[in-house]
């Protein structure tokens, strides 16, 4: 099939951005969404122009690293699917596709499609952990875990920090990332000692970072590739208001 | 480049106390010193980071280096399914020395004894730290660690996280290296690609970086130098290893005069998804865990094109649980790898080009129900569906090979340094535990045994050791080699952006990739390994006539950052096929077709273990490591060879029958 392409392309950080358009022609349905991008990048090359820089790692959804605006819709709106997954037989011949980076102040771009997520790991950096050395650990089955505990602090741990919650959100709120890091400690015993000091450091990191607040649109859930649900702002919601209600000291 | 001797270092005493013994042995560096070694770690995966945080946490200084734009991305994040350890929480008869001699047993004897077992001891420390950090494992109803049995064991000793375990456990050391980042400990450089080693009076001492926004060329001096940098299954073009995965790193240090031991012994994965077409850029695992349940099968008439659900039940060729009818299914990667390719070469193939065999799970949906089968395997089951259109509860999945591991790498003695003082190399970037053949869910193991649990004791011997090192002993970053070094990086870059040929380097990646492929892949022979060597040294002069690449190197630039990957890809591939020519045996990964064993040999053998077609070795000849040693461009490499002596276990006839 053959399909129109309007890419956004931005030289560096520094300089103006605007869509250009491109053919991408024979385009075989088996493809996925980036081994299109390839095609026309080869294309690109061999005409002595400058291939269209895309952030991309594993092309298994795992990774967190790709990073498309589609059509408007962070990952292209496909259930449960990074943009990496998407494959050219959900498109058809003649189809325009609009193809942008994440738009959000936090993440500045740093070429064309490529934006700088580094505000995530600092958020993680603000306590998205357990304070544990190696080596002192107890036995693994020392504590036991409900398997339902697990599996909601499993549900939350899936994120792959892609960023897509904070693209889609009209305030530029990252708070499903933010929630599925506190969540995740928050729902295992090994997460306890620290639940309250952690959830008031990483909301603050993130507000710090210039991420907007959360007003329950639900937006991030909707695209985010591993359905992190929103459930997990509530908890994150109730752990903030009952640590912010602790005395400093308690909640230290 | 004088006489070079291979001094492995593994300590005297019985095989289960020379780890403890070797412990106490080493000398300790005073805590409140530690802060006054500084680490350059580069690579964040398993390995990476969990040796930076370890270290970190000890109170060393730490720099990290990623290519990624965040640590959390490496590529250990993509392995499914699980990690081994000797717990025996399943009663089912595992321990220390059964991990040991499995993992063993299964690299074809093809490891060292001494590390082997120290892997295996280590693993049970690695499942407790990893609760520790939150890895959310799977839990059974009453609140005990789940496990499930996996690739070459009959044992349940492995841990797992849903299809994600890989992901939970690199997210688990990242948080831990967040801790140490936040806490001053480690300074994290991301987007960051290592392209040269600098060693002063024959110590590591630096590294020199591309910084792939700006495009900066950049020197960073430390203590020791650890190279956590993954394999090179990419030097096959397709494999299920992220595309910018690449074998630079451990390239140069073997330049530099770091021997590269075994290049040759590479895994294929037997569950992948076949290739569909010449636009692929990479090939997709399925995990494992789905040999578990499903059962391998292709039709017993050639050219059967019929829907598979037509295909009668004695129509069909369960060739895994008829030729290994104790281990079916769940035989060894190497083994079933090579059986599926056996019986598509015989035109049995199912799919597109009749490259690919059919894993069924219809009998496992009959016996547990659709939607324990959903439970267990829905997020592969979805990932099958997305990437072929397929819906594999309906029919059978198809399944092929593909480039996966790579258990060559840079040699490293018993404490992970390299015969490079100063230059450590850990997790797959090493040559050192798994023989010829990995495992399934050990290479998770290895990354975090080696990063927390090994490196953090024996980096610290280097350094108590006197050897003109720490805070006030490093060189200057203006220092004549760091000087050196740089220029050099920095012709290279300039030579590349000058190349206006007419083809991009991945094209040309593709071309040589399909020959290693074809070539010195799944089984590999001594006219094919000629033809390869005498192509490659051609490729290597014709890629500065061929390649294009576009804009300059003073800027974000992904064809420059491909073409000096492909560019040490295609050098490197020479010294794997060197190595595959060398060997003349096959032993795990490594087939050679002239060493198999015949129909003659199989019906001599009164135990009945011996199959006709099965790699044969030969311990007399090549029981040992070929490390590798560079001698300049153009120049044959010189090979020094590790004997492998085994005191515990007896090589035997490698028999899954």
């Amino acid at each position: 099939m053959n399909l129109k392409l309007h890419v956004w392309r931005q030289k560096n950080a520094n300089s103006p951005g605007r869509m250009v358009t491109y053919e991408a022609k024979n385009i075989s349905p088996d493809m996925s969404f980036l081994e299109m991008l390839d095609v026309v990048n080869e294309d690109l090359i061999h005409r002595g122009e400058e291939p269209i820089a895309f952030d991309h790692d594993c092309r298994e959804g795992i990774c967190g690293t790709c990073s498309l605006v589609i059509n408007g819709i962070p990952h292209g709106g496909f259930r449960a699917t990074t943009a990496c997954q998407i494959h050219m037989r959900k498109f058809k011949d003649g189809d325009e596709i609009y193809i942008e980076p994440w738009r959000v102040g936090p993440f500045p771009i740093v070429r064309d499609l490529m934006v700088d997520r580094s505000a995530f790991d600092r958020i993680i950096q603000a306590g998205g952990y357990i304070s544990e050395n190696t080596g002192g650990a107890p036995d693994g089955n020392a504590i036991p875990i409900p398997k339902e505990k697990q599996e909601t602090a499993m549900d939350a741990a899936a994120c792959i920090g892609c960023g897509a919650c904070a693209a889609a959100c009209k305030n530029g709120s990252a708070m499903l990332f933010v929630a599925a890091k506190v969540s995740h400690l928050a729902n295992l015993p090994q997460g306890q000692p620290e639940r309250f000091r952690r959830v008031l450091r990483m909301v603050e990191r993130h507000d710090l970072e210039g991420f907007g607040s959360c007003t329950n649109q639900s937006e991030c859930e909707a695209v985010c590739p591993k359905e992190i649900s929103v459930k997990f702002i509530a908890q994150l919601n109730r752990d903030y208001l009952r640590a912010s209600l602790m005395s400093a000291r308690d909640a230290e | 480049m004088s006489e070079i001797k291979l001094d492995s270092k593994v300590p005297s005493g019985p095989l289960a106390e020379k780890w403890d013994r070797h412990r106490f042995e080493m000398k300790l560096v005073n805590p409140a010193n530690k802060r006054k070694y500084h680490v350059l770690v580069v690579g964040t995966g398993l390995a990476g980071a969990s040796a930076a945080a370890t270290l970190a946490e000890l109170g060393y200084t730490v720099e990290t280096f990623c290519y990624q734009d965040s640590p959390r991305r490496a590529h250990s994040i993509a392995a499914q399914g699980g990690i081994n350890a000797a717990k025996n929480y399943q009663n089912d008869g595992d321990s220390i020395y059964r991990l040991f001699y499995d993992t063993i047993k299964g690299g074809d004897f093809r490891a060292r004894e001494a590390n082997v077992y120290r892997l295996a001891q280590i693993s049970v420390n690695i499942i407790d730290q990893c609760v520790a950090q939150g890895v959310p494992f799977a839990r059974e109803y009453g609140g005990q660690l789940a496990n499930r049995s996996f690739g070459g064991a009959q044992v349940s000793r492995t841990f797992y996280c849903r299809g994600q375990t890989g992901q939970q456990l690199l997210l688990g050391a990242y948080q831990a290296m967040c801790r140490q980042i936040e806490l001053g400990k480690i300074k994290p450089h991301t987007r960051t690609e290592l392209l040269d080693i600098v060693i002063i009076d024959g110590q590591a001492r630096g590294i020199v970086c591309r910084n792939l926004v700006s495009g900066e060329i950049r020197s960073y001096v430390g203590d020791a130098v650890v190279l956590a940098t993954g394999g090179y299954s990419n030097v096959f073009f397709l494999s299920t290893n992220a595309i910018p995965c690449n074998v630079t790193a451990t390239f140069r240090a073997y330049k530099r005069g770091a021997l590269f031991a075994n290049p040759c012994f590479t895994q294929i994965h037997p569950t992948c998804i076949p290739v569909s077409g010449d636009h692929q850029s990479k090939l997709t695992l399925m995990s494992e865990s789905l040999r578990n349940d499903g059962r391998v099968w292709v039709p017993k008439k050639k050219g059967d094109t019929r829907h598979p659900n037509s295909i009668p039940e004695d129509e069909r060729d369960y060739f895994l649980e008829r030729k290994y009818p104790s281990f079916g299914n769940l035989a060894p990667r190497d083994i079933s790898s090579r059986s599926a390719k056996e019986v598509c070469d015989e035109g049995r193939g199912v799919g597109p080009g009749g490259r690919g065999v059919y894993l069924d799970f219809a009998d496992a949906i009959r016996r547990d129900g659709k939607a324990k089968i959903r439970e267990r395997y829905e997020n592969l089951f979805e990932m099958y569906e997305r990437i072929t259109g397929e819906n594999a509860y309906e029919q059978p999945m198809r399944i092929y090979p593909a480039p996966h591991y790579t258990m060559g790498g840079l040699w490293v003695d018993y404490n992970l340094m390299s015969n490079i003082p100063g230059l450590f190399v850990l997790g797959e970037a090493n040559f050192s535990d798994h023989g010829a053949n990995r495992l399934g869910a050990s290479a998770l193991m290895q990354g975090l045994a080696d990063g927390n649990f090994i490196l953090p004791y024996t980096i610290g011997d280097y350094f108590a050791s006197g050897k003109k090192l720490g805070q006030g002993n490093r060189p200057p970053l203006d220092h004549p080699e760091f000087r050196r070094v740089e220029a050099e990086v920095t012709d290279r870059i300039k030579r590349l952006i000058a190349c206006k040929g007419k083809r991009t380097p991945t094209e040309i990646h593709r071309e040589v990739g399909r020959m290693m492929w074809d070539y010195c892949g799944m089984s590999r022979s001594e006219a094919g390994l000629k033809h390869v060597l005498q192509k490659l040294p051609e490729y290597r002069e014709s890629f500065w006539r061929d390649v294009h690449v576009p804009g300059t190197g003073e800027e974000l630039n992904i064809s420059l950052e491909r073409a000096g990957r492909v560019l040490d890809f295609i050098e490197f591939a020479e010294l794997m096929a060197l190595d595959a020519l060398t060997r003349n045996e096959s032993c795990g990964g490594h087939f050679r077709e002239e060493y198999q064993f015949t129909e003659e040999e199989a019906k001599a053998d009164p135990t009945g273990k011996t199959i006709k077609g099965e790699a044969k070795r030969d311990d007399e000849n090549y029981c040992h490591v070929a490390a590798w040693e560079y001698r300049g461009p153009g120049e044959t490499p010189v090979l020094h060879k590790e004997p492998l002596v085994f005191t515990e276990v007896k090589p035997t006839l490698r028999s899954y029958k």
